[in-house]
């Protein structure tokens, strides 16, 4: 069941490479919560009672609903034009995640390590790296943060895989997470929306030598 | 003791936000230094002993940097002071300014003292959250983006980290050991597979790198010096450097035991080696006061980087440089906030004849350039002496020779900046003239003779702390 579970979340970022607007964006980061929460009830539901109830309010609260909600509402409300506008054609974007995917399997594969759950690893370093490829190659400062919570939530599938073990690895998660929300908030509460017109990267280049 | 120091610190920032008077805002600013000595002092004299359940650590490394932090908080909330009085800023950015100044004081303390990787992490970002706030103090476009770039950058760096103490993890997962405390962790690795504490400690090298400013995350540490207050830039190029210091530094000697020390220290060098290279570059062209300083703090990383790579004394060496830096380019960045209010403006060919504006701050320029350049008698000059005998005993005699040349192109293009600025007559004149009060540079020749006495004669006590933090280290 897990493993078809992390399988959609691997399908989520080819389509999140070809989606065009900024909207499904928002719809694929909150499946992703919905299925992290899948995940946590089964990998770890032997663990505390409190402490998992946490985590799956975590991952119900944050991830897929107060985000998406808040992210729409900042596109709405800064009137952000609904395009990625990507710098890279989508039929590109694709084949580099394809490229970044087969590498994760590659690099997952030649480690010697019996007890390793391999798929949660490449689920983990995929999502990671794609996330990184995503900030890099769209224009507009909401897709970078979008790109961010997608690198965040490889983290935590990456935690996920140690967390039967090491709970604590999970709450620290969380806190990264807490901590990005802080920071969508605080970038996001209207004044750079204002500052920048259009919000794009372009904007974001007075400081250079 | 650090519980009692944890709920003044919180009941001090919220006092501070609140409160709108003059008066009691000095007040309460005066009793936070008084308990930020407190603790310095109560940490050396409970050295190696624990708190809060082993949450926290006095050990020697952190105690060394605390003192140096509470040295500079003084200095640093009377140049805030004296900033933001200058600018007239209203009561509320006062209150918010000293609020997150406190908080990120605070924030520094706990990451120091930490003993568990996972409790110095979730601290690091405490940081990054309290020291955004000071960036964006001026509250214009550049600064926007520059606090944008870094509060971004910095999470994706921490982000990096978190992945890193998840291999950390796996790792220890095969021996079955469930307990990231600093003192715990290097008993398990012994028998471990390498690959994952190489996987860890990369992904915690480039992550932590961000806090120290190493080559290839340093360009949001310029970024942001160049915006912040002057007394923020002061202690984003000190404070928060040694925090980044201290968390490579700890995952260094985490793993120095280990099969990979070789493979380590090669990567070290690398980082180092390329980052005085890219501050060379850049410093040959910069016309920015503080872009030029900025990228002299990623050059003296480098050499820090290189000196924990090297081994032997170059140990030593590496916590030496980083305490005198800490002194030394704090005391650029107060003389710097005056250099603004004289000329109004941070572009070096718009500046001259600075002697005759201020004498007093031109002895200081003076004294700093000798002091950065690590000329003798500057304390830095020891230091940097170990570093390259450190290299040397290495048979690193190829980059040596590299860096020696580079450091020479620096030390020229930081010598003719700042003659420029000093004894060049000014071509127009910018903004009105101001008056700066001679005792306004005390606190910089009182930073700068500290870390010459550091240098040239080491207090027995100062130099017994860093030789108990290089216990951790192979020989």
């Amino acid at each position: 069941m897990i493993n078809v579970l992390l399988i959609t979340f691997l399908m989520t970022l080819f389509f999140v490479a070809i989606a065009n607007r900024l909207l499904t964006y928002i719809k694929v980061l909150a499946l992703q919560g919905v299925i992290l929460f899948t995940v946590v009830f089964i990998q770890l539901s032997h663990i505390n009672t409190l402490n998992l109830i946490l985590i799956l309010m975590e991952t119900i609260f944050f991830k897929s609903i107060a985000v998406p909600l808040f992210l729409a509402y900042i596109i709405k409300h800064n009137k952000i034009t609904r395009e990625a506008e990507p710098y890279v054609p989508h039929f590109i974007s694709l084949i580099i995640v394809t490229v970044i995917c087969i590498a994760s399997i590659l690099l997952v594969n030649s480690i010697e390590d019996n007890q390793l759950d391999k798929i949660f690893f490449v689920v983990a370093l995929s999502a990671l790296f794609t996330g990184l490829y995503f900030i890099i190659s769209r224009r507009k400062i909401i897709t970078h943060v979008m790109g961010y919570l997608i690198m965040e939530n490889g983290v935590f599938v990456l935690s996920l895989a140690l967390g039967s073990e090491m709970t604590m690895l999970v709450n620290i998660g969380i806190m990264l997470d807490i901590f990005v929300s802080v920071l969508v908030l605080g970038i996001f509460t209207n004044r750079i929306g204002d500052t920048f017109e259009a919000m794009s990267v372009d904007n974001l280049s007075n400081l250079k030598d | 003791m650090f519980g009692y120091y944890l709920i003044i610190v919180l009941l001090l920032g919220t006092g501070t936000l609140l409160n709108r008077n003059r008066v009691i805002r000095i007040l309460l600013l005066a009793v936070f230094l008084a308990v930020q000595t407190a603790i310095a002092i109560y940490g050396y004299l409970h050295l190696n002993t624990g708190e809060l359940g082993g949450t926290f650590y006095y050990d020697s490394l952190g105690v060394l940097f605390l003192g140096v932090l509470s040295v500079l908080s003084y200095t640093t909330v009377f140049h805030s002071y004296r900033y933001l009085h200058h600018r007239d800023d209203d009561s509320r950015k006062q209150s918010i300014y000293f609020t997150a100044l406190i908080i990120l004081i605070g924030a520094m303390t706990c990451v120091y003292l930490a003993a568990s990787i996972g409790v110095m992490w979730v601290l690091i970002e405490a940081t990054t959250l309290s020291v955004a706030v000071l960036i964006y103090h001026e509250r214009t476009h550049l600064s926007l983006e520059a606090t944008y770039k870094y509060v971004f950058i910095c999470s994706i760096g921490i982000t990096f980290a978190f992945v890193g103490i998840v291999f950390l993890s796996k790792a220890l997962q095969e021996t079955k050991s469930v307990n990231l405390s600093f003192t715990d962790i290097p008993g398990h690795l012994q028998n471990v597979n390498t690959f994952w504490l190489k996987l860890a400690f990369v992904f915690m090298l480039v992550g932590f790198s961000t806090k120290m400013g190493l080559f290839p995350m340093h360009t949001i540490e310029v970024d942001a010096n160049t915006v912040a207050p002057p007394p923020i830039s002061a202690f984003i190029s000190t404070a928060l450097l040694n925090v980044g210091f201290m968390a490579i530094f700890r995952t260094y000697s985490l793993m120095a035991h280990t099969s990979i020390l070789p493979w380590m220290n090669h990567i070290l060098l690398w980082s180092g080696f390329l980052s005085i290279f890219v501050s060379t570059v850049y410093i040959l062209s910069v016309n920015h006061l503080k872009r030029m300083f900025a990228y002299s703090s990623l050059e003296h990383m480098g050499l820090v980087a290189i000196g924990l790579a090297s081994g032997g004394i170059g140990y030593f060496a590496a916590i030496l440089h980083m305490v005198l830096h800490s002194f030394v380019k704090a005391s650029v960045f107060y003389q710097i906030d005056q250099v603004f209010r004289v000329f109004n403006t941070f572009i070096i060919n718009k500046t001259g004849n600075y002697f005759n504006k201020n004498l007093t701050g031109a002895l200081v320029m003076l004294l700093i350039f000798m002091s950065i350049t690590a000329m003798p008698p500057s304390g830095m000059f020891i230091s940097e002496f170990l570093i390259f005998r450190s290299l040397f005993a290495s048979h690193n005699i190829l980059l040596l020779v590299l860096i020696l040349l580079m450091l020479t192109m620096i030390m020229w293009a930081v010598g003719k900046n700042i003659f420029t600025m000093l004894f060049l007559p000014q071509n127009e004149p910018t903004g009105k003239f101001v008056k700066i009060s001679p005792w306004e540079s005390s606190t910089q020749f009182f930073l700068l003779t500290t870390a010459i006495y550091l240098g040239l004669n080491p207090p027995a006590m100062f130099v017994q702390l860093i030789n108990d933090a290089i216990l951790v280290l192979p020989k």
